[in-house]
């Protein structure tokens, strides 16, 4: 897989400051602020409501925070788009279309012409190009790589992943970690929310913990200290 | 990557998709063949009494059909969220209401080609005055219709009752559409009045209302 760009490690290339997102009344992310380094990978866990979705919309784009900034490469998550690879738990893609269709036209929203990056992605996810059944008939394994096959179709720096491996069998699962792994060792950041943490033991450079809207803890491996 | 590469892709699936499930087509051609036969069934008018009533028929039938795929444009986006993969390309907002629009005109404009030969038929229906005109009639009064429909169905995708917030903001803004339509018909099929004046302000209505929903529609697809 080709890396355009690829981000030193170490240096901090998402940048959140003070961010607070409110539904209504609800405040889904209370005063969150982070730096995140490049070329790493962060797992993103905590119970559901703790703000995990919220905050990789937020830094999608897709989420305006209510107060607060979010820096990517410097930019507003908007500006960096091209920079942005983003899964989120449903598929984002047509189920009445193949694969191989879906990834030509979002393809053509990145300005990609040609098959070549197409057939290019879907390989690398482990899935045949040539697949002329529609999305709505792929297992929900399959159908995750192709999800992912759209991410990373225009060949993003940072990845943010929302529950990659749900709804897909262990086998399937580890597949898709070694492959996330691979991007990692590529230069590619990774954010993936998870509930399935174990999947990333070994393999995630972070541990970012959330409770209630916050992030609550950073560490190196899965335990926490003082947390059974 | 400009503006019309990303309008015509889109449309392109957009026809695909339509093609596929024929959604849209079929539930607007079952609405139109019922307005049809009901009112048929309903008076018996003379040629005469036709050509004064027809064309009011015609509009609010298109009108209500419209509605179905007006309604389906947008569920599509929202199966999978596949709009937030738009969202967070850097394709530019415009391109998308444009091919949404554009896919409307030509769905409503097939369905319009199918029902007015029965129109014709049913209706006992022969034109007095320049039938020519209707062709812009036809044209400008359906884009009326759908760049409207295009535009409020992306506003109300977030409300809970989409299906009945639709033609709650549509129809009050297309009065003036409608009744430009319908007069223009009415004209043109009895021959006793210019259509002229209807059609100019059928093209004024359509140049204000899709260069304000141009200026506006980035600001609805990025709401949450």
């Amino acid at each position: 897989m080709p890396v355009t760009d690829a981000i030193p490690q170490g240096l901090p290339i998402v940048t959140v400051k003070n961010v607070i997102k409110q539904f209504g009344r609800f405040a889904a992310l209370r005063g969150v602020t982070a730096e995140f380094d490049g070329g790493r990978f962060h797992a993103i866990l905590g119970d559901n409501g703790a703000g995990k979705t919220t905050l990789l919309r937020a830094l999608a784009g897709l989420a305006q925070p209510t107060q607060g900034t979010i820096s990517i490469f410097g930019k507003d998550p908007e500006a960096a788009c091209r920079d942005i690879g983003y899964m989120a738990h449903p598929s984002l893609l047509y189920d009445e279309m193949s694969g191989m269709e879906n990834l030509r036209y979002f393809a053509g929203l990145y300005g990609i012409a040609g098959d070549g990056r197409c057939e290019e992605v879907i390989r690398a996810v482990g899935l045949d190009p040539e697949l002329a059944r529609a999305v709505g008939q792929y297992s929900q394994g399959m159908r995750q790589r192709m999800s992912l096959a759209r991410a990373i179709l225009h060949d993003p720096r940072i990845l943010l992943l929302d529950e990659p491996f749900s709804n897909v069998d262990v086998n399937s699962a580890r597949e898709m970690v070694g492959l996330l792994r691979g991007m990692r060792d590529a230069g590619k950041t990774i954010f993936v929310v998870t509930h399935q943490a174990l999947l990333l033991e070994g393999v995630a450079d972070e541990f970012v913990w959330m409770q209630a809207g916050q992030i609550v803890d950073r560490t190196a491996s899965i335990a926490r200290a003082g947390v059974p | 990557m400009s503006l019309w590469s990303v309008t015509f892709a889109t449309l392109r699936k957009d026809i695909r998709l339509e093609w596929r499930s024929k959604d849209a087509l079929n539930s607007m051609l079952f609405f139109s063949l019922l307005v049809v036969v009901i009112f048929v069934f309903s008076f018996d008018p003379l040629a005469e009494e036709s050509r004064h009533i027809v064309g009011g028929l015609v509009w609010i039938g298109f009108l209500f059909a419209s509605m179905m795929a007006l309604n389906q444009t947008w569920a599509r986006e929202l199966r999978n969220q596949v709009l937030d993969a738009y969202r967070v390309s850097p394709a530019p907002a415009n391109a998308l209401f444009l091919a949404k629009a554009l896919g409307n005109f030509i769905f409503v404009s097939v369905l319009e080609a199918l029902m007015t030969p029965l129109f014709v038929i049913f209706y006992n229906l022969r034109v007095l005055g320049p039938a020519w005109q209707l062709i812009p009639v036809a044209v400008l009064g359906t884009w009326a219709l759908v760049v409207n429909g295009t535009f409020f169905a992306a506003m109300s995708l977030r409300t809970r009752s989409r299906e009945i917030m639709l033609p709650l903001l549509l129809f009050p803004i297309s009065i003036p559409a409608v009744i430009a339509m319908v007069a223009a018909t009415t004209a043109i099929l009895t021959g006793e009045d210019s259509a002229h004046f209807y059609i100019v302000l059928l093209l004024t209505y359509d140049v204000v209302f899709t260069t304000a929903c141009l200026a506006l529609f980035e600001t609805i697809l990025h709401a949450e």
